[in-house]
């Protein structure tokens, strides 16, 4: 455990939890230039939220301890993620205790507790949003596990802090057809794991086409911006995950020097990727329901093909 | 006998007495003793088990027990293991079953049979583990299925379901003691001699003939006890039926014997054998993974439910268990010494969070009158102290974090993973399609538990039996706590079991310990490290933080979004076929549900719907593909049959005379 590390950890949670909003801006501006609308400006999610936390707190009739707390539990996992994950630093000190696996399980564990609480709401919506999303998570856990599969195969270690590092070693390896195919196939899945077109409109006002909406549309006041913020934080989290799995230069090792640097380049990279996912967007309607298994079983053979390839073309 | 014998000699004597208390005792105090005697039964286990992997094996001759055979016991680190984890789920459904047992409304299990039986069945498993001879095996092995028969049968004077779940079970159990029958006495034929010592140091000369036959039998004998596809039938119709302590008893340590049975043949007895016994071991276990999950995900009947789990996560364990053995005649013994203690550790946590979710279950269904899914909900506010416990269960089941089924499934995906690149072909094509399997096992156990623990406790009552429900008493409540504590020692100090498991994988996976580390978990020959008490504490520091800095105010009531039509009621709510409903859709192929619509138009005009009408099955499609077919096959036979006996003494004097002259015969023609 280095002081860089501690640092580097510190700075990442600080850098997920103050940028992310910002992150969910600056696609949502991107989306209204290019749709011909002036567009709110990228603080917006941060007025929004000053605004939800100055609010009361509710409680809607019949729900109990799960509704909650499931707020608190998606935010949670989703900051104890952003401490694991190499985000501007490859030396966190909670690097040991959780790797790829323990990462996806943990935001899988925030999912659920958004399920149970949309569950817990007794109302259809809540139990159609809940059951849509463990529908989607259920199918998006065999990509990642495999994807993580084909990454990890050349390193030997699931380890995030370990495969970063090899390939900052050995830059050709991004370009391998492992690598491709993984990232391909990685990219259905946070786009899945996220809720963004065309699995899920994040921005959607009718009932019945939501998933994540429909879970969280008994939650208002602090409760509401708990999980708003949660949202673009997993957002961030996931983008940044899948930047620095494939392109992991400026990251920090173990120097402080670096850290400001990496910083820099990290909301760089994010905001590249977030910009390009919602400048996709504008030309994409949503899938239909029952497409969206289709779609994630294609990204599945791609990250089968990525394990077939870690083990056939070394 | 040596002394360290002395704990297990105690359990089977509490077994016993238990037997005699439940015969003997006033109905009143019945349950009382009974329960107590099976909970030392239980707690004595543990204490033999503990001491047998702690360095103390022992082994006994009895020869005058049995007559002519005699009785030979042996606990080694494996058997330790299996006794330990029965003696434990003993302990909870003992406890449990003080209050369980008791009249309840129209349910009481009060009556001698129940009360004899349940703590000579504990006994009967904790025998098996330590039998050192296949006559000894045996015998175990059949007062298990015998003992655990009747339990299931305890209330078949409440339901006739239960009457064909006991049949079911019966013909499976009994199906699978003759082909085991036949393996283990064809093994000790072809050895000389009937004790396992023998048999080991027999094993590995034996022609590949006889061994892959053994094998086979073996394998598929304690298969049927495992609940592997498709021998799984009895498991999701004896489940809901049988009593709740008995379920446990049946679903945490009964099939877990069933994997003993194999590894204890496959790699001990035998010493291992040719990849393919690995890959049958390997396929049987994805199968059934999947398949069960796919079937819990989908059911609506909360112990049917988990049932099917059971199926799953025997399938999961035999996935280990069978990359194991590949990986250890591949050479690569670090990682075969991983999959196995990966499979053994899931074994374990199983039992602690199937003991849980049964035990728990059996509550709801004695307070609510109902373990339907769909009639259920709203327990979180009438059962508080059950819905916290199995939402403890339902973490572990579905393999999440904080739940202690996520660190053994960790080690499993670790293990299989690292494997691919060292075991040639068969191994490379093999493990992916494993962690495939595992990882969708993984998320539709979430889905399968989010609906469990979602529809079933959270939200409104969907009935009024389940308005009516009451919290359970307070043994029953010490029954589950212990199990759930049990739990989560397992989820955040698996260096607790570790060091155990490991014993019992040195004797059939020579080498040093696969993992190591006293917080943070180290893998042998792997670079990837887990401290699954690390993230649990960094996870409750981020909850601490944010629940006093965010949520301070006090909350103001106010009603549900109804789309102003006013308020919403239990019949708009979704329930657990609702839930299941997108799962089933894209699962369609496999599951092949049945639904009929039909439409009534009015008289006057086909245009105006009088009623419609909705049904749907959701039946196990092996049971109706294999089974029925069998089955008809088998009365057809017997219809037929039953014209050669119409009653002439002329026929059967007629039948008597061609039997002689074949007979007569094939003498000829073969002498």
């Amino acid at each position: 455990m280095t002081a860089a590390g501690i640092v580097g950890a510190t700075a990442q949670v600080l850098l997920v939890g103050a940028g992310s909003p910002l992150l969910v801006g600056l696609m949502r501006q991107v989306r209204a230039r290019m749709e011909g609308r002036a567009g709110p400006g990228v603080w917006q999610p941060w007025r929004d939220l000053r605004k939800l936390l100055r609010k009361e707190a509710i409680a809607p009739d019949g729900t109990g301890p799960v509704f909650r707390l499931a707020p608190l539990v998606l935010a949670g996992t989703a900051l104890v993620a952003a401490a694991v994950v190499p985000i501007v630093t490859t030396a966190s000190p909670l690097d040991g205790s959780a790797d790829l696996f323990a990462v996806t399980a943990l935001l899988a564990l925030g999912t659920v507790a958004l399920a149970l609480a949309g569950l817990d709401t007794a109302t259809a919506f809540g139990g159609m949003g809940a059951s849509r999303e463990v529908v989607v998570l259920a199918l998006v856990e065999p990509t990642i596990l495999m994807s993580v599969f084909a990454l990890s195969a050349r390193v030997g270690s699931t380890d995030l802090g370990a495969i970063v590092t090899s390939t900052l070693h050995r830059p050709e390896l991004v370009v391998s057809p492992v690598s491709l195919l993984a990232a391909v196939a990685l990219a259905v899945v946070v786009i899945a794991e996220t809720g963004r077109l065309p699995v899920d409109n994040p921005s959607t006002h009718l009932e019945l086409t939501m998933i994540h909406e429909a879970m969280v549309l008994e939650y208002a006041g602090p409760d509401l911006a708990l999980v708003e913020w949660a949202s673009a934080m997993r957002l961030t989290v996931l983008l940044g995950l899948f930047a620095n799995l494939f392109a992991p230069w400026g990251i920090a090792g173990a120097s402080l020097v670096m850290l400001p640097v990496a910083v820099v380049v990290f909301a760089l990279k994010v905001a590249l990727l977030g910009g390009t996912l919602a400048a996709g967007e504008v030309f994409m309607a949503k899938l239909r329901m029952f497409r969206v298994p289709e779609l994630l079983a294609g990204s599945f053979v791609m990250a089968v093909l990525a394990v077939a390839a870690s083990y056939f073309l070394v | 006998m040596t002394g360290s014998s002395a704990p297990f000699v105690v359990a089977l004597a509490a077994g016993l007495l238990g037997a005699v208390a439940g015969i003997a005792l006033p109905r009143r105090v019945r349950p009382l003793g009974a329960g107590v005697c099976t909970a030392v039964s239980g707690a004595a286990g543990v204490v033999a088990g503990v001491a047998a992997f702690a360095g103390h094996p022992w082994s006994a001759w009895l020869p005058d027990v049995v007559p002519l055979a005699g009785t030979r016991l042996a606990v080694d680190g494996l058997g330790g293991l299996f006794i330990a984890v029965t003696g434990a789920v003993g302990v909870c459904a003992g406890v449990y079953g003080i209050a369980y047992c008791r009249p309840h409304g129209d349910h009481a299990l009060d009556g001698r049979a129940v009360q004899a039986v349940t703590p000579l069945f504990l006994a009967s498993m904790l025998l098996v583990p330590a039998a050192a001879s296949v006559t000894t095996f045996l015998l175990a092995w059949e007062l298990m299925a015998v003992a655990s028969l009747l339990l299931v049968l305890a209330e078949h004077r409440h339901r006739t379901s239960v009457r064909e779940a006991g049949l079911w079970y019966a013909v499976m159990t009994q199906l699978g003691m003759v082909v085991l029958l036949g393996g283990l006495v064809g093994f000790a034929a072809a050895a000389h001699g009937e004790s396992f010592a023998r048999l080991r140091e027999a094993g590995r000369g034996l022609s590949p003939g006889v061994r892959a036959a053994v094998f086979l039998a073996v394998f598929v004998g304690c298969a049927s006890k495992a609940g592997i596809v498709p021998l799984h039938v009895w498991l999701p119709r004896a489940h809901p039926e049988a009593p709740a302590h008995v379920s446990a008893l049946m679903s945490a340590a009964m099939v877990n014997l069933g994997v003993y049975g194999i590894v204890r043949v496959g790699f001990d007895l035998l010493g291992g054998g040719p990849a393919w016994w690995w890959l049958l071991v390997l396929a049987a276990g994805a199968g059934s993974a999947l398949y069960g999950i796919l079937q819990a995900a989908v059911a609506t009947d909360l112990k049917r439910l988990l049932a099917y789990s059971t199926c799953e996560n025997m399938g999961l364990v035999l996935i280990g268990v069978g990359a194991a053995g590949l990986l250890d005649r591949a050479g690569a013994r670090p990682l075969a010494a991983l999959a196995m203690t990966a499979a053994l550790l899931h074994l374990v946590n199983h039992s602690g969070f199937k003991t849980l979710l049964f035990l728990a279950a059996g509550s709801v269904v004695r307070a609510a009158g109902t373990g339907d899914l769909d009639a259920l909900g709203g327990l979180r506010t009438r059962m508080p102290v059950t819905t916290v416990l199995f939402g403890l269960g339902a973490l572990g089941a579905s393999a999440l974090p904080l739940g202690n089924g996520f660190v053994s499934e960790w080690l499993l995906l670790q293990g299989l993973v690292k494997a691919l690149g060292s075991g040639g072909t068969a191994v490379a094509v093999t493990m992916p399609l494993a962690v495939a399997v595992v990882a969708l096992t993984a998320g539709l156990a979430v889905a399968t538990f989010v609906k469990a623990f979602g529809v079933g406790f959270l939200a409104r009552a969907r009935s009024e039996k389940a308005e009516r429900a009451t919290e359970s008493p307070r043994a029953m409540l010490l029954g589950m706590s212990l199990a759930a504590a049990c739990c989560v020692v397992l989820a955040l100090g698996p260096v607790s079991v570790l060091p155990g498991i490991a014993r019992a994988v040195r004797v059939v996976v020579p080498g040093p310990d696969a993992v190591t580390g006293p917080v943070t978990l180290r893998l042998h020959g792997v670079a990837s490290t887990l401290s699954p008490l690390w993230i649990a504490v960094a996870l409750i520091l981020v909850l601490a933080v944010l629940r006093v800095t965010v949520m301070r105010r006090a909350r103001r009531r106010a009603r549900l979004w109804d789309c102003g039509m006013g308020p919403t009621s239990a019949r708009m709510e979704y329930t657990a076929t609702s839930f299941a409903e997108p799962l089933q859709r894209v699962f369609d192929n496999v599951l092949a549900p049945e639904t009929d619509v039909d439409v009534t138009p009015l008289a006057e005009s086909a245009y105006l719907v009088e009623s419609v009408t909705y049904r749907a099955r959701l039946g196990d499609r092996i049971e109706h593909r294999i089974y029925r077919p069998v089955i008809a096959a088998a009365a057809w036979f017997g219809r037929v049959a039953r014209g050669l006996g119409n009653g002439s003494v002329h026929r059967y004097l007629g039948y008597g005379f061609c039997a002689f002259t074949g007979v007569l015969i094939v003498l000829a023609v073969t002498r």
